[in-house]
């Protein structure tokens, strides 16, 4: 209750700032760098070091939609080999951990790629953080103006959104960057319910329930195993780099929270 | 104190399209346009744009304390025995505003107040019409759709508005939920209420006075003011095809004027929804990704729309995340 009280009231300073107003009252959280603490939080005592040479964020200044922000995550191929994780981070979201990707060995070592879309809930540092193999963290972060992304429903159309649940797009496409080896979408049709959202029939908040792990495979081997929570948009759409290898089909399997298992596979026109 | 509503005919014409433009003038030349002049400060300017029916026209402006929510185009229809409102405006103010241009004409009960969807410039005055009694009208999914929203609403309204125009504010869902059709007595005169599937919204419900053949359209219809994709865009296109061969003698748009010709007045809408989709689907085939779509798709209509920075790339991410499915 109080988190979703904090929430609301920091909602309505949003939507000041939105208007464009020149009184906005002040809030303590708002000036409280939440960052240390979150650090800790989810790396323990490990500092992560801003490193555009390892890792860089593509993000809107101002999102369209708040509750379709697309993310671009770029590592450049000196950094590929050495790239075990990538965590994404959205500071001011109730459920602040986006995300973990943690690469295989088909992610491969030329330039990466992994582009998402995710809620924002009010204006908001976003972290990507890549865990090289020595251990060590390093980060590029975004400030992104948005405000209510968890809460809204993001696809207009409540009853197709329920109707389509569980069906999966995989797809390969022409690499949208030179120097990527294979790129790769996957599509999710499913709610990700943020628990943040009021079901009218009931009056109580719907639970959440959403995309809780995805692994994606170039034939036997992983490109990324992803493990997420509710800041990921409703109908996950993730964009990826792979490494070519023998087998180019892709293969995809889902789980939600209520342990329902998703499955797709694509590949290249005539394999 | 309560405002006193201006029309924007004239700022309308800077920006809207020359189709738009031509369609106005049209309008404005074959109606009879009387202009009830407000009996109290606080009446909204209202014309009459055939017999009994009335429409007040908002400004194409975002909500402000300046405008207090009168941002869409609120009307009502006499019958011999009743009143219907069509949509209520973006405050209790302008509720309140409106229902002194309905008493400044008649003193007839107010027996309905319709919604044509749930957004809030055409919901929030409901409240003004409490004391009436009257039945609130909506599509069966609007009260679904406003409940879904209702926080987010009130806390954006209330901070876009100021306490001035905000206050009072109260959410009324429809008491009664159409399903399909519903025809509505107002005395010798019929109300005939349809139901459409998804378009502007899930929840949009059109009005026409058999009367006259007047259409309200709500949202459906936008003129001037970039149109808000908030339901599905191949739906509104397929329904805008559909409701092309609807024989009306006039429609009345949420945003843009008074009253305009059928179904001349759906072009430039329908242009700029094709233009989306074309850009949209094409760039999709291309491998292209929303960030993309949203930087270049059918830029090209900007003169053509007011709001459209406000507006237009919001539209074009609801466009993508519905056609890559396709």
């Amino acid at each position: 209750m109080t988190r979703l009280a904090t929430f609301l009231s920091t909602m309505a300073i949003t939507g000041l700032l939105a208007a464009g107003l020149a009184v906005v009252p002040s809030l303590a959280a708002e000036e409280v760098d939440v960052w240390p603490t979150l650090q800790k939080d989810v790396f323990g005592s490990r500092v992560a070091v801003e490193d555009p040479a390892v890792v860089t964020l593509e993000a809107p200044v101002r999102a369209d939609d708040a509750a379709l922000v697309p993310l671009t995550i770029r590592i450049p191929a000196s950094a590929a080999a050495t790239a075990k994780k990538l965590t994404l981070i959205i500071e001011k979201n109730p459920a602040p951990v986006v995300a973990e990707f943690a690469f295989g060995e088909a992610a491969g070592t030329g330039d990466r790629m992994l582009s998402t879309r995710v809620r924002v809930d009010m204006y908001s540092n976003i972290r990507a953080v890549v865990e090289t193999a020595d251990g060590t963290l390093h980060m590029a972060t975004k400030f992104v103006k948005a405000a209510g992304g968890c809460s809204a429903p993001a696809l207009k159309d409540t009853d197709a959104a329920l109707v389509d649940a569980g069906r999966m797009i995989v797809k390969t496409l022409e690499a949208s960057t030179a120097g990527l080896a294979r790129e790769g979408q996957l599509m999710i049709k499913h709610p990700q319910y943020s628990g943040l959202q009021l079901n009218q029939a009931t009056g109580f908040y719907i639970p959440a329930k959403f995309i809780r792990e995805i692994e994606v495979k170039r034939g036997d081997q992983t490109v990324f195993k992803m493990t997420g929570g509710i800041s990921i948009s409703e109908d996950p759409n993730i964009r990826f780099s792979y490494a070519a290898g023998s087998d180019e089909m892709l293969e995809v399997v889902a789980t939600d929270t209520d342990g329902r298992k998703f499955t797709g596979r694509g590949g290249p026109k005539g394999s | 104190m309560p405002a006193n509503f201006q029309s924007t005919r004239d700022s309308l014409q800077i920006a809207v399209s020359r189709r738009a433009l031509l369609a106005v003038l049209a309008s404005s030349a074959a109606l009879p346009v009387l202009r009830i002049l407000p009996a109290k400060a606080a009446a909204a300017v209202v014309s009459e744009i055939a017999p009994g029916v009335f429409v007040h026209q908002g400004r194409h402006a975002l909500f402000s304390p300046d405008n207090a929510g009168d941002i869409s185009n609120p009307g009502f229809v006499v019958g011999q025995s009743a009143v219907a409102v069509i949509d209520s405006g973006g405050s209790p103010v302008v509720g309140t505003s409106l229902r002194e241009a309905i008493r400044a004409v008649t003193d007839k009960p107010i027996r309905y107040v319709i919604n044509t969807h749930m957004h809030p410039d055409h919901v929030f005055g409901n409240v003004a019409f409490e004391a009436d009694t009257p039945e609130f009208v909506g599509h069966h999914k609007m009260a679904r759709g406003l409940a879904a929203r209702a926080e987010r609403y009130l806390t954006i309204n209330k901070g876009l508005l100021g306490d001035a125009a905000f206050a009072g504010t109260k959410l009324i869902p429809p008491s009664r939920p159409v399903t399909g059709r519903l025809e509505l007595d107002l005395g010798h005169r019929t109300l005939e209420l349809v139901a459409r599937p998804t378009a502007h919204t899930d929840n949009d419900l059109t009005v026409r006075d058999t009367e006259t053949g007047t259409l309200f359209m709500g949202d459906l219809l936008f003129s001037g003011h970039v149109p808000t994709i908030d339901g599905s865009i191949k739906g509104w296109m397929a329904l805008l095809e559909k409701m092309a061969g609807e024989p009306n003698a006039r429609i009345v748009p949420g945003h843009g004027p008074h009253s305009m010709p059928w179904p001349a007045a759906a072009d430039p809408l329908r242009h700029y929804l094709d233009a989306i989709a074309k850009d949209v689907r094409s760039l999709i085939k291309a491998g292209k990704t929303l960030s993309d779509a949203t930087e270049t798709a059918a830029l090209q209509e900007k003169d053509a729309w007011l709001l459209f920075d406000e507006y237009h790339k919001r539209n074009v991410s609801a466009a993508f995340a519905e056609l890559e499915w396709e």
